[in-house]
């Protein structure tokens, strides 16, 4: 991938972002805010990257691993929170007695 | 193009498109949870897309998938257990510190990078390559070190755990930051000159400047620099996709920096702040005890639970102003007992919520679904500010700042032109609150003098567990 066709896929990937998030209702920001988080959590993919092409040296391996433990913990702990935030708009109130 | 990387390929076409549905998807109450789910999803594809590309082309050592593994796990899991754990209240902390780590996570990979030159084809980079090579590191580090260190800064302030040291909030806070910031630069340049160990400086001196950056900011301003961190860790996975020369980083990285930026917009607007004042004035209280803070209440009349209730008895329409306070004294739940019994009584009740109620826009909606509040009668401002006119009694419960007066008649007041709930047009106001401290801007509150302003002091849990007994001994809610 050349420099210059990744930087058309910033330029890109940036105003998707914007006109994806443009509309939100108030009411979904900080659901919104939670699940963006953890979808910055994709370095995710570096760390594996590291770890994968380290070839036995320790040093990166472990860098490596730290690397995707914070990157999970962002994830998946962000994806668990905006789900818990989220099931309560669904649950109708007549459902809890 | 071989098998692998056609798979590969395909799978990260995929997960782009269903990611950027999943923000979309967001963006609806309706299809809210499902699109979480689907980029969650969408994730775990790409992490499989990924592996089985290595899997195919260069094979993946054993020793890898052990470190693979401890690493996964051990995130994992103590994300899986925060996110259980946390209360709805400490949800601006929490998105914090996930954030922090995703910023931290990045720093690493760019530090393992810089330091261990990654095998294969990196030996013989021509100059330009090189320097993009460093550059793209650089930033990584830069941003990746100001995200997780302002992150923690800003989880900590929140949490209660960090002051504001006094000395923050005069000029030599722009000194020490303009310092850290030359330093960072010097770094830089010594980097792409080829000397390595500067790494460490650029590490240590964005470090402090995220640092220097988050603990001048006020409580009342933290949740928009929360979301300004949350952009910066996009940019920093951005900056890492280009590092380890992923297009699906730079995308998803890209997306969540500008969507981060969108809703930090979004919230200055409802604060009536410029984003340049919340970085660089400081606190806001600090500001203003020159300004405005000074003036004394006058004519603040105090009432008991029992004419509460009594007034609410009568009323046809009541509205009640959930702030910060009420999630703070864990009281929605009892809120929700309240209305649940002027309800019975053909009492209409609607929830005002304004934009920032709560820290952060939709914290106030999330802990009123919570108590099971239908979500048809949590109005937005704009919709719920003619009403006012037209209502009997309004609640304010733990609210200060955004029913402040002020931010429409006193031009000289720092909250001048803020939005603000305009409860004093209603015929009664009702304020539970513990004292006569000022909020979060540290204002003085002109409502509170108002003639039709009554204060109800207490505990907000308290006075709303002895307003469900007053109400019950008028026989409100009993059919």
């Amino acid at each position: 991938m050349s420099f210059i066709s990744l930087l058309w896929v910033l330029l890109l990937g940036s105003l998707l972002g914007l006109e994806l998030i443009g509309k939100v209702p108030p009411t979904l920001h900080t659901p919104l805010m939670s699940g963006a988080n953890a979808i910055s959590g994709i370095t995710m993919l570096a760390a594996l990257t590291l770890i994968v092409k380290a070839e036995g040296n320790v040093p990166l391996l472990i860098i490596g691993s730290v690397s995707l433990g914070f990157a999970l913990f962002n994830v998946v702990g962000g994806f668990f929170v905006t789900d818990r935030m989220l099931a309560m708009f669904s649950r109708k109130p007549s459902n809890k007695k | 193009m071989n098998l692998p990387v056609i798979i590969k390929f395909v799978i990260d076409l995929l997960a782009v498109l269903l990611l950027a549905l999943g923000i979309k998807g967001l963006s609806k109450v309706k299809s809210a949870r499902d699109a979480n789910r689907l980029a969650a999803f969408a994730m775990s594809l790409s992490v499989v897309g990924l592996l089985s590309y290595y899997l195919g082309t260069s094979g993946i050592a054993i020793q890898s998938w052990i470190w693979i593994i401890i690493g996964s796990i051990i995130g994992s899991l103590f994300g899986a257990i925060l996110a259980k754990k946390v209360p709805m209240t400490s949800m601006p902390e929490t998105v914090a510190l996930f954030n922090g780590c995703g910023g931290m996570s990045s720093l690493l990979v760019a530090l393992g990078v810089a330091i261990f030159p990654i095998s294969g084809g990196q030996e013989n980079l021509d100059f330009f390559k090189s320097l993009i090579n460093e550059v793209s590191i650089s930033v990584s580090i830069f941003v990746g070190a100001i995200t997780f260190t302002g992150s923690i800064v800003a989880m900590a302030k929140l949490q209660g755990w960090l002051s504001t040291p006094g000395w923050t909030q005069s000029k030599v806070r722009h000194f020490v930051n303009i310092v850290f910031a030359v330093a960072s630069l010097i770094a830089f340049f010594d980097l792409i000159n080829g000397n390595t160990s500067s790494i460490w400086l650029l590490v240590i001196v964005s470090s402090l400047l995220g640092i220097g950056v988050t603990l001048p900011i006020g409580g009342a301003d933290m949740p928009v620099v929360i979301s300004l961190l949350n952009s910066y860790s996009g940019i920093a996975a951005a900056a890492a996709g280009f590092v380890v020369d992923s297009q699906l980083l730079i995308v998803a990285g890209a997306m969540v920096g500008a969507a981060g930026l969108i809703l930090t917009q979004v919230m200055c607007k409802g604060m009536n702040r410029s984003l340049v004042s919340v970085l660089f004035g400081g606190s806001l209280s600090a500001q203003s005890t020159a300004s405005s803070g000074s003036g004394e209440y006058i004519n603040i009349t105090s009432c008991s639970v029992e004419e509460c209730a009594l007034t609410l008895e009568a009323a046809n329409k009541v509205i009640i102003v959930p702030g910060y306070g009420l999630a703070v004294a864990q009281a929605q739940h009892t809120l929700r007992e309240v209305t649940k019994k002027l309800e019975q009584n053909g009492i209409e009740v609607v929830y005002a919520i304004h934009p920032v109620a709560g820290r952060m826009p939709g914290h106030m909606n999330v802990l009123l679904a919570e108590a099971d509040v239908p979500y048809e009668q949590l109005k937005e401002m704009d919709v719920v500010n003619p009403d006012f006119p037209a209502t009997d009694v309004v609640l304010v419960l733990g609210a200060n700042d955004v029913v402040n007066p002020q931010a429409k008649n006193d031009s000289s007041s720092p909250l001048y032109g803020m939005p603000v709930l305009d409860v004093q047009e209603a015929r009664t106001v009702f304020v539970i609150k513990r004292g006569m401290s000022a909020g979060y801007s540290g204002i003085k509150n002109d409502l509170f003098d108002l003639p039709n302003t009554s204060m109800v002091f207490g505990d907000a849990k308290k006075v709303l567990n002895d307003l469900i007994g007053e109400l019950k001994d008028l026989g409100v809610g009993e059919k």
